[in-house]
C-alpha cells in the first residue's frame, strides 16, 4: 500500500492508530482517582509528544543513516518557530504560511551549515554543529533582537500589521478558521478525554513525516546513506560522492526540525531563544538513542519516552509523595520519601540519566531493540513466564 | 598506446623518494603484473593511479585523459576500479545491498537524489546484482550481513562489487593476500573466467608469485621506487637483475 512493503505499512497503520486514540490511550485512569497522575493526555503534552516526534523522526534521517551526530539541531527548531511567529506578525493568526516559511528557512539554514560543517567528520563535525547552534543562540538572544526580540522571545502584539488578519477570524492560530486551542472534552463515567484540534493536526503531519521517512529509509538514496556509514572508503571508490548524499540528509532533517519549530509556534505563538540552545539539542539525540537509532519507529517512542518523564515524574513533588506513603508508620515514610526525593520532581533528570545508561549499557539498539527481545522470548518459549512485558512501552507515542 | 600511460611519475614522502622516474604502460586487455619486494613502491603506485594520492612529478592518463587531480570517485566514473588489499565491503549491510550499490552508482552517476523511490521497484538492478552474484557462486548467500562472511568470501563479494560496474581497468591489490591455497585457486579461475568473458584490463600488484605467473601477460618489476624490468612471464623467471632484486630471497 502507497509503495510501501506489507511490514512498514502495518507499521504505518500501528502507529496511525495510536496517534489517533492517543486521549484515550494516554488517559487510562479516572479523572479523580490517585492514579490520575501519570495520565498523559492533555492536549499540551499530546502535542509536545507529536512535536518532538517529527523532531526525532528528522534527526533519525541524518543521525540515523549516516552516523553523522549533529549537536545542533536545536538551531534549526528555533528558526522554525521563529519564521512562523513572524508570518503571524506580518500576514495573520492562520499558521499555514507560518509553516511552510518555516520549513523553507531551516531548510536554507540547514544548507548553509551542513555546507561548512560536512567538511569534517565524526566528533569535528559534532562540535562545528555544536558552534553553530550556540552562535545561533547567541544572535538570537542579544545581537539580533529586532528579528528575535532577545530575552523576552518573539510574540505578537496587537500593533503588528497582520494584514490578511480579519475580524471575523480567531485571534489566536487557527487553520481557516479552526483554533488549535480548542479542545472537546468527553466525559465517560469517571474518565475524561481531551480531543485538541492543534493536536490532531500535528498527528496527521507527523503520519506524513513518518510517511516519508519510511520512503526515505527504503529508497535507494537512502541505501546510499546507510552505505556513507558503514564503509566512505568503499564508496568513494565506487564511483559515489558521499557529499551530496550528507548534505541533502542534513538539509531533509533540518526541514523536519524546522517543522516541528513552526508547529510549536503554531500552538503556542511565541518564539524563544532558549529553544535553540545546546541542551535542546542534546535532548533530540537522547531521543533518538533510547528509542533507537536507525530505525523507523524508535526516535517516536524516545521522544515520548522522555516528554512523558519530563512532564509526569516533575510533577511528583513532596505532598504527592507524602500521599502514597501515608499508609507507613511516620518513621519510615519520611525514610522513604528522603530516598525518592532526589528522583522526582526537580530531580527527575537523574531518573531520566540513570534509566539512558541503563539502556545504552544493556540495550544499545534502544527501546526497539528491548521489544524485539521481549518478542523473540516470546516467540521463542511461548508458555514461559510472563513477567517483565509490556511494561517498557508506555509512553506509546 | 596502452589503455593506461604512467609517465616519469615521482613521490616523495619527506625524506623518502616512494617513487622515482616510474614509466610504465598497461595494454588494454591484458593483465598486467607489477611485482617488487616490500617498499618497492607498488601501493603508493596504485593509490597515485586512483586518485588517493597526487604525484610530486610526471603525469598518469587513462585511455587518453588526465587522472591527476581527480577525486576518486570520479575516477571510478571514468572505469576504473579497485579492489583493497584488505577488503572494502559495506559491512553493515547485506550482501544483496553491497552489489546494489555499485549498480546504481553505475547507473546513476556520482549522485542521485531519488529519495522516494523504492529500492525494491528497481527491477534492472536487481537483475544485474543477481547475475554478478551468480557469477561470483554467492547467490545463496544474498541475505547475509557481509561482516559475517569469512575472509575469502568477503575477497568475492568486493570483486563482485567492482566487476559489477564493468569497468574497462580493473586494479588489484594483492587480490589473495591472507588466503588458504584453495581459495586462492579459485580466485584465480575467476579472474581467468572474467577475463575470457569480456573485455577488461587489469593491472594486478601481487606477491604470491603462483597467482602472478598464472595470470599476468606482462610483469613490470618494481624496486627501490623504480622499474628494473618489464618482460613477459617466462623472460622474468631467469632474468639476472630480478633474481638479484627479488626472486633471489623469494624462492620460486
Amino acid at each position: 500500500m502507497l509503495g510501501l512493503e506489507k511490514k512498514d505499512t502495518s507499521l504505518l497503520i500501528i502507529v496511525a492508530i495510536l496517534t489517533m486514540c492517543a486521549p484515550f490511550i494516554l488517559n487510562p485512569f479516572p479523572a479523580d482517582s490517585a492514579m490520575a497522575q501519570f495520565n498523559a493526555g492533555y492536549p499540551d503534552l499530546m502535542q509536545r509528544f507529536v512535536i518532538f516526534g517529527i523532531f526525532a523522526i528528522g534527526f533519525n534521517i541524518l543521525f540515523g543513516l549516516t552516523g553523522y551526530l549533529s549537536f545542533g539541531h536545536a538551531a534549526f527548531l528555533g528558526i522554525g518557530s521563529y519564521s512562523a511567529v513572524w508570518m503571524f506578525k506580518l500576514l495573520g493568526y492562520n499558521i499555514l504560511p507560518g509553516i511552510f516559511l518555516s520549513v523553507i528557512t531551516s531548510g536554507l539554514f540547514a544548507l548553509l551549515i551542513g555546507y561548512i560543517s560536512l567538511r569534517r567528520s565524526g566528533i569535528y563535525f559534532s562540535i562545528l554543529t555544536l558552534a553553530f547552534a550556540q552562535m545561533s543562540f547567541a544572535l538570537a538572544y542579544s545581537v539580533l533582537t529586532p528579528l528575535t526580540n532577545g530575552e523576552t522571545g518573539l510574540q505578537v502584539y496587537n500593533s503588528d500589521p497582520q494584514y490578511f488578519h480579519s475580524d471575523a477570524m480567531p485571534n489566536i492560530p487557527h487553520l481557516f478558521g479552526q483554533e488549535m486551542q480548542s479542545t472537546y472534552t468527553l466525559d465517560a463515567g469517571a474518565w475524561s478525554f481531551d480531543f485538541n484540534t492543534g493536536y490532531y493536526l500535528c498527528a496527521l503531519i507527523m503520519l506524513g513525516m513518518f510517511y516519508i521517512a519510511i520512503r526515505i529509509f527504503r529508497s535507494p538514496f537512502g541505501l546510499m546513506l546507510k552505505a556513507i556509514k558503514t564503509n566512505q572508503t568503499r564508496l568513494n571508490y565506487t564511483g559515489l560522492n558521499p557529499r551530496p548524499y550528507t548534505l541533502a540528509a542534513f538539509v531533509i532533517s533540518g526541514m523536519y526540525a524546522g517543522l516541528a519549530g513552526g508547529l510549536m509556534a503554531s500552538m503556542d505563538p511565541l518564539a524563544g531563544a532558549e529553544r535553540m540552545q545546546w541542551t535542546a539539542s542534546g535532548e533530540v539525540v537522547l531521543m533518538t538513542i533510547l528509542g533507537g537509532a536507525g530505525t523507523l519507529i524508535g526516535p517516536v517512542l524516545g521522544a515520548g519516552f522522555i516528554k512523558y518523564f519530563e512532564n509526569i515524574f516533575s510533577k511528583i513533588n513532596d505532598t504527592v509523595l507524602h500521599q502514597w506513603f501515608a499508609f507507613l508508620p511516620d518513621g519510615i515514610e519520611d525514610f522513604l520519601i528522603a530516598i525518592v526525593h532526589p528522583f522526582v520532581g526537580k530531580g527527575w533528570h537523574l531518573t531520566l540519566g540513570l534509566m539512558f545508561m541503563a539502556i545504552v549499557i544493556f540495550l544499545p539498539g534502544g527501546l526497539v531493540e528491548g521489544g524485539q527481545k521481549i518478542a523473540s522470548k516470546f516467540r521463542g518459549k511461548k508458555a514461559k513466564d510472563d513477567a517483565p512485558a509490556a511494561s517498557d512501552t508506555t509512553p506509546a507515542e | 598506446m596502452g589503455i593506461l600511460e604512467i609517465k616519469n611519475v615521482g613521490k616523495r614522502f619527506g625524506g623518502l623518494q616512494a617513487l622515482s622516474d616510474v614509466n610504465l604502460s598497461v595494454a588494454e586487455n591484458t593483465v598486467h603484473a607489477i611485482i617488487g619486494p616490500n617498499g618497492a613502491g607498488k601501493s603508493t603506485l596504485l593509490n597515485c593511479l586512483v586518485g588517493k594520492l597526487i604525484p610530486d612529478t610526471g603525469s598518469v592518463t587513462f585511455q587518453g585523459q588526465s587522472l591527476l587531480g581527480r577525486k576518486p570517485h570520479e575516477i571510478n566514473q571514468m572505469g576504473v576500479s579497485r579492489v583493497f588489499q584488505t577488503p572494502e565491503i559495506f559491512a553493515e549491510l547485506t550482501v544483496f545491498e553491497n552489489v546494489m550499490i555499485p549498480c546504481f552508482a553505475a547507473r546513476d552517476g556520482s549522485f542521485k537524489l531519488n529519495a522516494l523511490n523504492a529500492v525494491r521497484g528497481q527491477n534492472d538492478i536487481k537483475e544485474t546484482a543477481e547475475a554478478i552474484l551468480e557469477d561470483v557462486k554467492m547467490l545463496d548467500k544474498r541475505h547475509m550481513t557481509a561482516s559475517s562472511m569469512s575472509r575469502g568470501d568477503k575477497r568475492r563479494l568486493e570483486m563482485a562489487m567492482c566487476l559489477v560496474q564493468e569497468p574497462k581497468l580493473l586494479l588489484l591489490d594483492e587480490p589473495t593476500a591472507g588466503m588458504a591455497r584453495a581459495d586462492t585457486n579459485n580466485t584465480i579461475d575467476l579472474l581467468k573466467e572474467i577475463k575470457e568473458k569480456r573485455d577488461i584490463t587489469m593491472a594486478i600488484i601481487e606477491h604470491d608469485m603462483h597467482v602472478v605467473f598464472s595470470l599476468a601477460e606482462r610483469i613490470t618489476v618494481l624496486a627501490q621506487g623504480t622499474p628494473l624490468v618489464e618482460e613477459t612471464p617466462e623472460n622474468i623467471k631467469g632474468h639476472p637483475k630480478v633474481r638479484e632484486a627479488y626472486l633471489g630471497e623469494a624462492q620460486v
